[in-house]
């Protein structure tokens, strides 16, 4: 997996600091002291990093139809589902070796990324990253125009193992690395290609007014000639879309269209 | 306003420590470069700057560790200057740091617009101490602070980025309070202009952008999460589009919006493929 190299950035260190002393529990304890308290959900959501996850219902993973084609992904499938619902047997957990019991941790945070993607696609889970999205769980757009807009984690792709997540800004539509590196090490598989698609289409109404302002550098109060021109055939570009849309009888003062 | 508190350890004697690298080390002041002192010990380049800051003099002093221990001759307030005077110098002392701190943002503004400033603040990019672009297109290059306003207190600085073309927020929560006034509306424009190979870099650069789509299909254009944006990160491609370029020399072209009926327009092309015209 490729880690952009920014997230490993010094001006991150605050903030990793501060999560640090908030988070009680550090990454891959829990596996070696082999009792496993609570539920294996619950610690995985609460886990530094993991606040990109949303809660997957039980019934939802235990339903086999839903994991189809997830069983070549890790070894021991039935285990590790059993395991992630913290329906395995005590005495086989205590049985297990410590470096057994720290593959089965890693392949069931594997399985949860790949449940995740499928289910917040569904109506449930949509609803659930709904929440977040609203709490602005998955961060704001760092561009200047956008005003905070919250963004949604996506994949680039689908296959675990190639890229990392990144975040899709509804407001100009465009994508950006995670600030933090504690998420920009999470697979991207985890949420998929189409979560955002199928976010925005499943609630228009979360769809913003695209800002239309855009900045030109300026050498003592005057636009740099190069900048301008492009900015000003991009605005040419917007407006043959703004008229056609219209023409198309679409109301671009309301969701989805244009902030003036 | 920037610099909430003003630093309580120079309230000591004892050992002595300067103040411009003091200040330019300080956490959270990383986008500061050190400005020489014998460009701050030109007046030429302090032209204006009295009226813009209190204790100017004072402040001045402060910024090139030459403070006086006689303070009389500045003495304004008449009223109680000698009854609680230990106390006076204390608050006088930390409103002198504030406006040493606001001096030195001014002349820091001026400062990396000249060439041995625009060399400092290259390094410093260089060294990405300004943080990189957040977009994942734009493959992590360097940025650039930039103020959206050359008066204090207007805005909090922003950053450049010399491949999108775009404005963004600083990440860190501790540049988010830093006076943008200190880095000056002027000082991207100035740097792309002397650093030609910046923009020789950027313009090669590939310019691939993002399209967001559900299970590998692009979304209508009519549909409200429709792509809206995609001219935002837009370039000519075509030979068309080059034309079309060239016509926004000096303003937008909007004759070129008149007559066509949707059919030669160049952005149909470009844009989702779904839609059939
Ligand atoms: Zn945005
Ligand atoms: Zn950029």
């Amino acid at each position: 997996m490729s880690i952009p190299e920014e997230s490993v950035e010094t001006t991150e260190q605050p903030d990793v600091v501060m999560a640090d002393a908030l988070v009680v529990n550090d990454q891959d304890d829990g596996s070696d002291s082999g009792e496993y308290v609570e539920y294996w959900i619950d610690l995985f959501l609460g886990k530094k990093g993991h606040e990109y996850f949303c809660d997957i219902d039980t019934e939802y993973i235990t339903d086999r139809f839903n994991l189809i084609n997830l069983q070549k992904t890790v070894s021991k499938f039935t285990t590790v589902v059993q395991y992630m619902v913290d329906d395995l047997e005590e005495g086989i957990i205590e049985s297990m070796s410590p470096a057994r019991l720290e593959q089965l941790e890693t392949d069931t945070r594997k399985l949860y990324g790949l449940i995740h993607a499928r289910y917040i696609i569904t109506a449930k889970g949509l609803q659930k990253m709904l929440q977040k999205y609203k709490a602005a769980d998955f961060g704001r757009c760092p561009r200047y125009h956008c005003n905070h807009q919250p963004l949604l984690p996506v994949g680039l792709h689908d296959i675990p193992g190639i890229d990392c997540v990144k975040l899709y800004c509804p407001s100009c539509e465009d994508l950006y690395n995670p600030k933090s590196s504690r998420h920009s090490a999470i697979d991207g598989a985890y949420f998929g290609t189409s979560f955002p698609g199928m976010f925005l289409q499943g609630f228009p109404e979360m769809c913003p007014k695209h800002p239309t302002k855009r900045y030109v550098p300026k050498v003592f109060g005057f636009d740099l000639h190069k900048q301008a021109q492009l900015t000003r055939w991009q605005e040419l570009q917007r407006l043959k879309l703004e008229k056609l849309l219209i023409t198309k009888g679409i109301n671009l003062n309301e969701s989805g269209g244009y902030q003036f | 306003m920037s610099f909430i508190e003003p630093s309580n350890d120079s309230s000591d004697s004892g050992n002595y420590e300067e103040w411009i690298p003091t200040f330019c080390s300080r956490f959270g002041h990383e986008y500061f470069c050190q400005v020489p002192t014998d460009f701050i010990e030109d007046d030429f380049n302090l032209t204006g700057l009295s009226q813009e800051v209190a204790y100017y003099r004072k402040a001045l002093d402060t910024i090139l560790d030459l403070e006086s221990t006689s303070d009389e001759e500045e003495e304004k307030n008449d009223a109680s200057s000698n009854s609680k005077k230990d106390n006076d110098a204390h608050v006088t002392r930390s409103i002198v740091e504030h406006s040493a701190e606001q001096l030195y943002g001014l002349i820091h503004a001026r400062f990396i617009l000249t060439k041995a400033g625009l060399q400092a603040m290259a390094e410093k990019f260089d060294r990405k101490e300004f943080g990189t672009c957040p977009r994942y297109h734009c493959g992590s290059i360097q940025l650039l602070p930039c103020g959206l306003s050359d008066t204090l207190g207007k805005q909090t600085v922003r950053l450049y980025c010399p491949s999108c073309q775009d404005l963004y927020i600083p990440q860190s929560s501790r540049h988010l309070s830093l006076e943008g006034a200190y880095w000056g509306t002027s000082f991207p424009g100035v740097f792309l202009k002397h650093f030609k190979e910046l923009e020789d870099y950027v313009e090669k650069k590939n310019k691939e952008t993002y399209e967001l789509k559900i299970f590998g299909f692009s979304i209508a254009k009519e549909a409200i999460c429709g792509p809206r944006m995609q001219w935002l990160r837009q370039y000519p491609k075509t030979d068309e589009e080059w034309e079309e370029f060239k016509k926004c020399e000096f303003e937008i072209p909007k004759e070129l919006l008149e007559d066509n009926p949707g059919s030669q327009s160049s952005d149909d092309n470009n844009m989702s493929s779904t839609v059939t015209n």
